[in-house]
């Protein structure tokens, strides 16, 4: 393996990378071939609820590259995920063709209920997946960058933007409430069948709707660390730290801000659609407000402005929820506010920051004790760093 | 209308008012190509604001700015005048903290660059070896990796000069260069703006009036918002105003 590729996106985050690509092999062996009696087998539910992590993690990467490398902290992610999860959505819907409960081979129940007598032209090529695989890149990344280029250019930053993010995933959570909007009102789409020909409720096409999402997380990580070791990347930070000094060198911010605004929406928008049909629902509940807010906790748990710490931040407060709802179902909402409150104080650099500045104080001061002529070392093992439990 | 001068920046009649208070009055300047001025004038006199207007950060209310002969620098934004040839370093001096003295000059050469030339762009040899003249002459070379976040003071002075020789300006404005600085280091950036000042344009605003004396140029003291004085520097502190307002504090 080529070392510089490895040096350029961090040895930790390598081993990381592999990790999550040993498991898109792993889990689904262990679900689909592992007898129940072995240790390494995974039961249909862990499959579904990992698979369910992985796309929030997806999601809380995303979320990290505008934040924690450009600054603008997003209060609506959750609606770019939201959206890319409705166009997987209406491809399944249209997949369900006539075996919905009115038969209609063209028309979705719930427009049957609704007595409409034929398709809306914004549910054309649905049926395509070509197509809607297109969509689920392209409506979260032209709602984003219409928004964004208005927003930047205005200069709207800090929490005058959080704040429009946050009014913008609202305003679609009332939109999509509404039956005639042509998205299956408060009931969302639902009862999917099949994924290309697939049956989803199989548990092979569920092995590989998670394996899918593992790549595609480990992906996303790739990218991430591609982009921020770019001078482009250096830029984002730059722009992050001291925005009007890039603007006296020449550079124009609302652009590199709208590049990686616009990206971080296409990234959500696949994070949702692996989403939907490991969940079998999207309904207007996932633009919620408060569910944006959580992806902004589980990034800053994890370790904002580092790679990895979104995903291990997402890993361990759902798992936490799970875990918690399971027993104080009416707590659950007090532990994340208590959760965000103490991350702030106490570990404003999220476990992977604080972890990676230990080590990074260790290195130095060894360094500083040899005083030898070792090269500034990241070619030392940082096992430390990975992700553990 | 075009204006065509010779020189390297022409101000005249330039004023802009902040909620009624003229920060800027009927102020007029002129630079020549190659010439390095040193601003001298008390606080809030407007020198900080001048360098607002000629790097479009405020646009005055009135008057005209012209650099390079004919362009309108009025009509045009912060980053588009960058492009063009001024670079500035603030007052407070303003690095990029959380990267390498090296990446913050690698990336003050770089401002035109599309964003996609930023992703996959390599560094050039040329662009290499630039760094290290740069550094060589900021005198910070032993400290390229260093974050610039744990620079001193002075240091990080030097550092934004860099950035703007690394952008390679026809002029450079310098708000207050020596501010925080050691005697040591005060002769060593009269030293470095003399060596600059033989390639490029120059306003340096300073109060240290011996650093001042050091540079030995042209002075011109603000006040008000206006000219108050300008010429050799004992010209100019030996104007009875001059000292009265400023030097005789
Ligand atoms: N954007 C602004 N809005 C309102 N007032 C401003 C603005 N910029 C400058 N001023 C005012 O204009 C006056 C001139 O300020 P300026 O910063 O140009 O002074 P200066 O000569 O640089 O002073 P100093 O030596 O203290 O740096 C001050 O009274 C200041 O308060
Ligand atoms: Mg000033």
């Amino acid at each position: 393996m080529n070392t510089g590729f490895i040096r350029t996106i961090g040895r930790v985050n390598f081993i990381a990378i592999l990790i999550i690509l040993a498991l898109a092999v792993a889990v689904p062996y262990g679900n689909l071939v592992a007898p129940p009696t072995s240790l390494v087998y995974v039961p249909d539910y862990m499959v579904a609820l990992l698979g369910k992590f992985l796309t929030y993690a997806m999601l809380a990467v995303s979320l990290n590259l505008v934040w924690g490398y450009g600054g603008i902290l997003s209060l609506g992610h959750g609606a770019f995920f939201a959206l890319g999860g409705y166009v997987m959505g209406m491809y399944l819907m249209r997949q369900i063709g006539d075996r919905g409960v009115y038969s209609n081979p063209i028309l979705p129940d719930f427009m049957v209920f609704l007595n409409w007598k034929e398709l809306p032209w914004f549910w054309w090529g649905f049926d395509q997946f070509w197509f809607a695989a297109l969509m689920i890149v392209l409506v979260p990344g032209l709602l984003a960058f219409v928004f964004g280029w208005f927003a930047f250019r205005s200069r709207v930053s800090g929490v005058y933007l959080s704040i429009i993010t946050q009014a913008m995933t609202y305003a679609l959570l009332l939109a999509f409430f509404r039956n005639d909007m042509g998205f299956g009102g408060n009931n969302g789409l639902t009862d999917f069948k099949d994924i290309l020909g697939f049956n989803l409720q199989s548990q092979e096409t569920r092995a590989t709707l998670f394996a899918l999402s593992a790549v595609f997380l480990a992906g996303f990580l790739l990218l991430v660390a591609w982009i921020t070791t770019s001078r482009y990347g250096k830029l984002l930070v730059a722009t992050r730290d001291a925005e009007s000094r890039t603007r006296f060198l020449g550079y124009r911010p609302e652009r590199v801000k709208l590049f990686v605004w616009t990206l971080s929406a296409m990234m959500a928008g696949i994070a949702g659609a692996l989403y939907v049909p490991q969940i079998g629902i999207i309904n207007p509940g996932e633009f919620a407000p408060a569910n944006s807010i959580e992806v902004v906790i589980w990034a800053a748990v994890g370790g904002r402005g580092t790679i990895l710490g979104p995903v291990v931040g997402a890993f361990l407060v759902n798992g936490g929820k799970s875990w918690f709802t399971g027993l104080f179902p009416e707590f659950w909402l007090f532990v994340l506010g208590a959760l965000f409150v103490l991350t702030t104080l106490y570990l404003p650099k999220g476990i992977i920051g604080t972890v990676k500045g230990f080590w990074q104080a260790r290195n130095a001061r060894k360094q500083s004790q040899k005083d030898a002529d070792v090269p500034k070392d990241t070619s030392r093992p940082a096992t430390v760093e990975a992700p553990a439990e | 209308m075009k204006k065509l001068t010779s020189s390297m920046l022409y101000l005249d009649d330039v004023s802009v008012a902040f909620d009624g208070f003229k920060a800027i009055n009927s102020l007029s300047l002129v630079l020549e190509p190659g010439e390095m001025r040193a601003i001298i004038g008390p606080n809030g006199a407007g020198k900080t604001t001048m360098m607002d207007i000629i790097t479009g950060k405020t646009r005055p209310d009135r008057g005209s700015v012209y650099f390079d002969g004919d362009v309108d620098l009025t009509r045009f934004d912060e980053s588009a005048i960058a492009t063009m040839g001024i670079g500035r370093k603030f007052q407070k001096p303003t690095v990029f903290e959380s990267h390498s003295v090296e990446d913050n000059i690698l990336l003050s050469m770089s401002g035109d660059q599309t964003i996609s030339s930023l992703l996959f762009g390599r560094k050039s040899i040329g662009e290499k070896q630039r760094i290290d003249e740069i550094l060589a002459t900021i005198r910070l070379d032993g400290l390229r990796h260093e974050q610039a976040e744990n620079l001193s003071h002075g240091q990080k002075q030097w550092l934004e000069i860099g950035m703007l020789l690394a952008q390679n300006p026809k002029l450079l404005l310098i708000d207050e260069p020596v501010a925080g600085m050691t005697d040591a280091e005060t002769v060593e950036t009269a030293r470095l703006l003399r060596e600059i000042a033989k390639t490029h344009a120059v306003i340096v605003v300073e109060h240290d009036m011996d650093f001042v004396r050091d540079l030995d140029v042209k002075v011109t003291c603000l006040h008000e918002g206006s000219v108050l004085a300008e010429g050799p520097l004992e010209h100019v502190s030996a104007n009875e105003e001059v000292i009265d307002v400023y030097l005789g504090r």
